[in-house]
């Protein structure tokens, strides 16, 4: 397996609490990896650990590696905003900026100065937009303030304001939860269309959700990987009584 | 803006009978009408009050204006009330010039502070810093004017005051004209400190309003974040702190004991900030009550109260113009 991240020896405390413990997992490049797990159980804290969200909070020590292509990302001459920006991140709320449609997938171009003008600007919103699928309903009003679009559209708008400034890792936490059924189903062809692209990490707590996108399956619970392993086997045969539970829907 | 009112909705009240209604007795209806009234009139009360302060103030000094046109009152610049001469010009001007130094002390800093501690600060820090300042706000003025007269006249006097005297004599709101200490700038650094904990706490709410969601999503496409902060949350809460700095500097604009300890209080046309000053509040401090026996003095000085009443309303209306403009702006862009 060609691994993207590696996680090694990894252990996130909240305070006293431990809500990761010795996590060691090896994330494939260029496909879906989903993280499913009872509420609780460390799975959105796992996910924060790869583009260093989890220091936003006050009080949370971390232990261990994420290594990116090798390159551990806690170490002390990275630098965290290209951490960020080579790591995506689709929250679970889309959170569009109090900007226009326009202003918004530009911002992180602008802000790492990654286009020489305006017509390049332009062009890279539209390209952008349609790869979220976006496009078609937006091109007529890009100047409207993002809030004006419905729920289901901000969430693309977000996934292509994250893809604008070219990460090689989406990651998503829960990122259809908000969503109608229509608009989940809209954000989940996206990150199929895409994973031949991107190496995905996605945090679901429906099952099924994780049987239609996965490549690869984290599964875990209280704060520790209980398996790991291609989709196909993980769903087809878990080797670990709890996985088995959890699949089965008793926990 | 908005608001319900029950009693006036244009919808006829229609009778519904079934399982869920039942019918309204006389006493329940008194009960509810008394106490909507109750809770109306208590909420009354305060505009009441500015109009019958207004009103009063009005009706105190109404033999002044009868004596003199509004226009010598207000620009007239000397003020004499033995020879019968009122002008309050130099009394106006000095609670502008005061007020404006105070201000401009204070602001910088406090959006600075106010950002740190919103934004960067760890929650310890925050938790030490917030209950200080705090009771910074709880000191009582004439203390403050006591550490105006000990620390802060003398510090302009002999540090401040030559410093400005061999650099920036030339530029003519930096020159020292009386070398005495005792005036604007004194009074406006000790304003600033007294405004600057209530600037700081206002910004700062107005700073956590702003949803952590939107700074992650900045962060999250590798914005720094004072790229966050400059981009996404100073726009964001722009009106905001207006409103602050317009709370701190209706403060200061009535801010009476601490201002006259240091001021200087002399009736003047105040050209630069180390001239001394003589402001409406200290002015009604200082004489009220004495020399009434001079004709009109009284109404003299309620009109003087009545003009400081008007300055802080006026800018107050105008502030809130200010802001419910840029908001509106805002929610059409």
């Amino acid at each position: 397996m060609d691994a993207h991240i590696q996680v090694k020896n990894l252990n996130v405390h909240y305070g006293k609490q431990q809500a990761l413990k010795n996590i060691n997992i090896d994330i494939p490049k260029n496909q879906i990896t989903v993280i499913m797990g009872p509420s609780g159980c460390g799975k959105t804290t796992l996910l924060k650990t790869f583009n260093r969200f989890l220091e936003l909070t006050d009080g949370t020590q971390i232990t261990g590696e994420v290594l990116l292509d090798g390159q551990n990302i806690y170490d002390r001459d990275v630098d965290v905003t290209e951490v960020r920006k080579v790591v995506g991140l689709l929250a679970q709320r889309p959170s569009p900026l109090p900007m226009s449609i326009y202003d918004n997938i530009a911002y992180g171009m602008h802000i790492h100065k990654m286009k020489r003008d305006r017509k390049e600007y332009k062009a890279a919103v539209r390209h952008y937009l349609e790869i979220a699928g976006l496009w078609e309903e937006v091109h007529k009003r890009l100047h409207d303030p993002a809030t004006s679009l419905s729920i289901g559209q901000q969430q693309r708008l977000c996934l292509a304001r994250g893809l604008a400034v070219e990460p090689e890792i989406i990651l998503g936490d829960e990122p259809t939860s908000a969503l109608d059924p229509i608009s989940s189903q809209n954000i989940e062809s996206r990150l199929l269309d895409l994973k031949d692209q991107y190496t995905t990490v996605i945090v679901t707590h429906t099952l099924r959700q994780a049987k239609r996108l996965a490549d690869y399956v984290i599964y875990m619970y209280l704060g520790e990987v209980i398996e790991a392993g291609p989709a196909k086997e993980v769903f087809s045969n878990p080797q670990h009584e709890r996985t088995k539970a959890y699949l089965e829907g008793q926990i | 803006m908005s608001q319900v009112d029950p009693g006036n909705s244009p919808q006829p009240i229609q009778k519904v009978t079934g399982r869920l209604t039942r019918p309204v007795t006389a006493s329940r209806a008194r009960q509810n009408n008394l106490a909507q009234r109750t809770f109306f009139i208590f909420t009354l009360l305060p505009v009441l009050l500015i109009l019958i302060v207004t009103v009063a103030l009005l009706f105190r000094s109404w033999p002044i204006f009868n004596a003199y046109p509004l226009k010598d009152l207000l620009f007239g610049q000397v003020w004499k009330p033995n020879d019968g001469l009122f002008g309050f010009r130099p009394f106006i001007l000095g609670t502008f010039w005061v007020t404006a130094v105070g201000v401009v002390l204070a602001v910088p800093a406090c959006i600075l502070v106010s950002i740190y501690l919103a934004e960067y600060a760890h929650n310890k820090t925050r938790s030490i810093a917030k209950p200080v300042l705090d009771l910074l706000a709880a000191i009582p003025p004439v203390v403050y004017g006591v550490w105006g007269l000990l620390a802060i006249v003398p510090f302009v006097d002999k540090v401040l005051a030559p410093l400005s005297g061999r650099w920036l004599d030339s530029v003519s709101i930096f020159a020292v004209n009386q070398p005495t200490g005792f005036g604007i700038l004194s009074a406006g650094i000790v304003l600033a400190v007294m405004i600057a904990p209530l600037i700081i706490s206002v910004m700062f709410e107005i700073f956590s309003t702003v949803p952590n969601d939107l700074r992650h999503a900045s962060l999250a496409v590798g914005a720094t974040q004072w790229q966050t902060i400059r981009n996404i949350i100073l726009p964001q809460v722009g009106p905001g702190i207006i409103a602050a700095v317009v709370l701190g500097a209706s403060r200061a604009l009535g801010e009476t004991i601490a201002v006259l300890m240091v001021v200087g209080n002399i009736p003047q046309i105040p050209t630069s900030i180390f001239d001394s000053a003589y402001p409406l509040p200290a002015l009604i401090a200082n004489n009220y009550g004495e020399m009434m026996s001079i004709p009109l003095y009284d109404a003299a000085l309620l009109s003087a109260a009545l003009v400081l009443l008007a300055v802080i309303l006026i800018f107050n209306i105008l502030s809130m113009l200010v802001i419910q403009r840029m908001l509106r702006r805002k929610w059409a862009s």
